[in-house]
């Protein structure tokens, strides 16, 4: 297994137009652990998302992700869905981005699509029927399940996504992410619009999928209780740069982060501050 | 959570009688103003070309009159029936009665198509009338998996049923190729232009999609009516072979399938040969969008349709994707016009309107997107219906439109509305329409 840090991102810079949303930005992501990016509304965090999974060009920059066995990928050559299928990086979306009007079992279903595409021998095996795409297919279901076992979703399997109350919606498009096997899992304010007991719930389960999937993870939060509690390193930016880094407790106690938060908004320093007495 | 509202508030509901009258005479004053020239005045040339005029002006004030009552009146029916909600307009109990039917009516309607010949065999209009609803439902089948799987508005479906028409009929006439064989090639330059299609668009969504497949419907027509060396241009194609039951044609000849089977040729033999043909054909096109809707290939149109920019996120390939609905509609469109040109023994470039486009896509839309059974019954009514208004001459449009758009109000999404999911666990539930998404392009 390889030791390099599974995303390593170089100088990374996006202009829109005369706007530098992300300024020469240089962070690494190490395997198996969770990386925190925070920082202050209009920091940059979700343009360096959309960098990382491809949504946007980037003007320039190098990342590179390192798979466990060593091949190294590098994202920014990488575009659109192919981020997702070659390079295994996954991601959820601030406002949720499920199927609506497909079941919980369905989106997950959707998530394996390459796999199942090639199973069912791109859609002429499972025209007629073979053997082997409905070997496929019970497997795939199995997968499903097994995840909405673990966000404990099972007995809604078969409800359309779309009328899941909102709590269960954040943690499907999570599970939805992981039913396309990532290496990395980029998931952008996965606690948004959650209560205390929820939180709670989703920092285990985002734990969990550290420990037993082995998935290297890369989140955006605003809860800094969440970051507080399962962050093993954290990246602050403020104004597209980063601005401190390290662990939770050492970019707490710092005072550029404490005067960003300030600056920007009063209540999130102070929860910042709070977060740790 | 909010506090519950009052269960039931009548009198705020209810705008009071002033606020009715002022509605009503707004609307009489708008028809006093549309129609004092309409009826109010009564024009026409006089004996020596002259223009005479007289005013109506007792006609005018009973036009005004019945609107400005007839506003109170729905006003009045209105706050009677109280707010609209489908539970109150249909109770429950006819509500689970049409579950119920829901399930019976597919194998219904399909043992009756299988009967229509033996049941009608004499009537002829209604054969060729029913011939005519099944090559439509076939078309809407074709068009359902672009429109109503994918989510891509395509308003020129018609161009792939006129590839595969010509298709047919230019490699029959010209090579003497069987129908058989020409019915696969059909489908696969009609898919080919599918792709074709499919390539320049793909960036564009919503009404720009709309606008470019309407464009190239009406390229596809002008293309047919222009190159006159190989479509016969306005003139179309004359004498497209009719189609052979495996080799044995359906004529009084000696070679003949009368003759062979030693009865008594009748032209009927034809038409219900035909009848089964596009039933086949219709079958298929069901069968294959059903299987393919439970594929992964099936699910990513849905997906595509619900939301495209998760679907690139879960690493789906939207372009190949889009194509290949593309490419699968326009393969049915052409099947359904190597038929139509089989059928008719005659094509021009008339047959390919955009009103046949219109036609198919307001069968889609009135079944309900994506359903199939609602394709059936939308196709009957359209096609139908509009053969039952025949006799009201030229008040058949007019009729229809109503009956369309007071269809619309009562059921928004369709006559079938609500999408059934393609895989389950335990319980396979209908998913509500106001949940599942009509697509952007």
């Amino acid at each position: 297994m390889s030791e390099a840090p599974i995303l390593s991102v170089d100088k990374l810079s996006m202009r829109f137009g005369g706007i530098v949303a992300v300024n020469e930005l240089s962070f690494s992501a190490a395997r198996r652990s969770i990386t925190a990016l925070i920082g202050p509304n209009g920091a940059g965090k979700t343009t360096v998302f959309n960098c990382i999974t491809g949504f946007y060009k980037p003007t320039s920059g190098a990342m590179q992700l390192t798979h466990d066995d060593g091949k190294t990928i590098r994202l920014e050559r990488l575009n659109d869905f192919r981020i997702s299928k070659q390079a295994k990086v996954a991601r959820t979306f601030q406002n949720i981005r499920l199927f609506p009007g497909m079941t919980a079992l369905e989106n997950l279903m959707v998530a394996q699509h390459n796999a199942l595409m090639l199973a069912s021998g791109l859609t002429f095996l499972g025209l007629i029927g073979a053997p082997s795409w409905r070997a496929a297919e019970a497997r795939a279901i199995d997968l499903a399940q097994v995840w909405l076992k673990r966000i404990g979703l099972l007995e809604r399997a078969d409800d359309a996504a779309g009328n899941l109350p909102y709590g269960d919606q954040r943690r499907l498009e999570i599970a939805r992410a992981m039913c396309t096997e990532p290496a990395l899992l980029c998931l952008d304010e996965p606690a948004a619009g959650l209560n205390a007991r929820e939180s709670a719930a989703l920092s285990e389960l985002l734990l969990s999928i550290r420990s037993e999937q082995g998935t290297s993870i890369l989140l955006i939060e605003h809860d800094m209780s969440v970051v507080m509690e399962i962050s093993d390193h954290v990246v602050v930016m403020d104004h597209g740069v980063k601005i401190a880094e390290g662990t939770p407790q050492h970019v707490r106690d710092d005072p550029k982060v404490i005067a960003a938060y300030l600056g920007a908004d009063e209540q999130e320093a102070i929860a910042v501050m709070e977060s740790g007495t | 959570m909010s506090a519950p509202l009052p269960a039931s508030a009548p009198a705020s509901r209810a705008p009071g009688a002033a606020l009715i009258f002022k509605n009503a005479a707004i609307s009489a004053l708008v028809a006093l103003v549309l129609f004092s020239l309409m009826i109010g005045v009564r024009t026409e040339a006089g004996p020596d070309g002259q223009l005479t005029y007289w005013t109506r002006f007792g006609e005018l004030a009973t036009v005004v009159a019945l609107v400005f009552g007839g506003s109170i009146i729905v006003e009045l029916l209105r706050q009677w029936w109280g707010p609209a909600s489908e539970t109150k307009i249909i109770p429950p109990s006819v509500q689970n009665g049409l579950a119920v039917a829901g399930r019976w009516i597919g194998p219904v309607l399909l043992v009756f198509a299988i009967l229509i010949p033996v049941i009608f065999y004499n009537e002829r209009y209604l054969l060729d009338l029913s011939i005519l609803v099944l090559t439509y439902v076939m078309l809407g089948w074709g068009l359902n998996v672009v429109v109503g799987l994918a989510g891509l508005l395509d308003l020129g479906y018609v161009a792939f049923y006129a590839v595969g028409a010509y298709s047919y009929a230019l490699l029959a006439t010209n090579f003497g190729l069987s129908f058989w064989i020409c019915l696969p090639l059909a489908g696969i330059l009609a898919a080919f232009c599918g792709v074709l299609l499919g390539f320049p668009v793909l960036r564009l969504r919503g009404d720009y999609l709309a606008i470019v497949t309407l464009a190239f419907g009406e390229i596809i027509r002008l293309v047919l009516i222009n190159w006159q060396s190989l479509t016969g241009g306005p003139n179309g194609v004359t004498g497209i072979p009719r189609p052979t039951l495996f080799g044995i044609p359906l004529t009084p000849a000696d070679d003949g399938l009368a003759a062979l089977l030693r009865i008594e040729f009748s032209p009927t033999h034809r038409i219900v040969f035909l009848f089964y043909l596009i039933l086949a054909l219709a079958l298929i096109t069901n069968w294959v969008t059903i299987r393919l809707r439970r594929l992964p290939i099936g699910r990513a149109w849905e997906a595509l349709r619900e939301d495209e920019v998760a679907c690139r996120a879960l690493g789906i390939n939207t372009t190949t994707t889009k194509l290949t609905a593309f490419a699968t509609g326009a393969m049915f469109g052409g099947f359904a016009g190597a038929f139509f040109a089989t059928r008719q023994g005659f094509i021009s470039p008339e047959s390919f309107t955009f009103h046949e486009s219109a036609l198919v896509l307001a069968i889609v839309v009135l079944g309900g997107m994506g359903s199939q059974l609602g394709v059936v019954l939308a196709a009957i009514a359209m096609i139908g219906g509009f053969e039952l208004f025949r006799g009201l001459d030229q008040y058949r449009m007019l009729v229809f439109g109503l009956a369309m758009v007071l269809l619309m109000i009562w059921r928004p999404r369709g006559l079938i509305g609500h999408r059934a999911p393609t895989v389950f666990l335990e319980k396979n539930q209908a998913i509500s329409s106001d949940l599942v998404k009509e697509g952007h392009g």
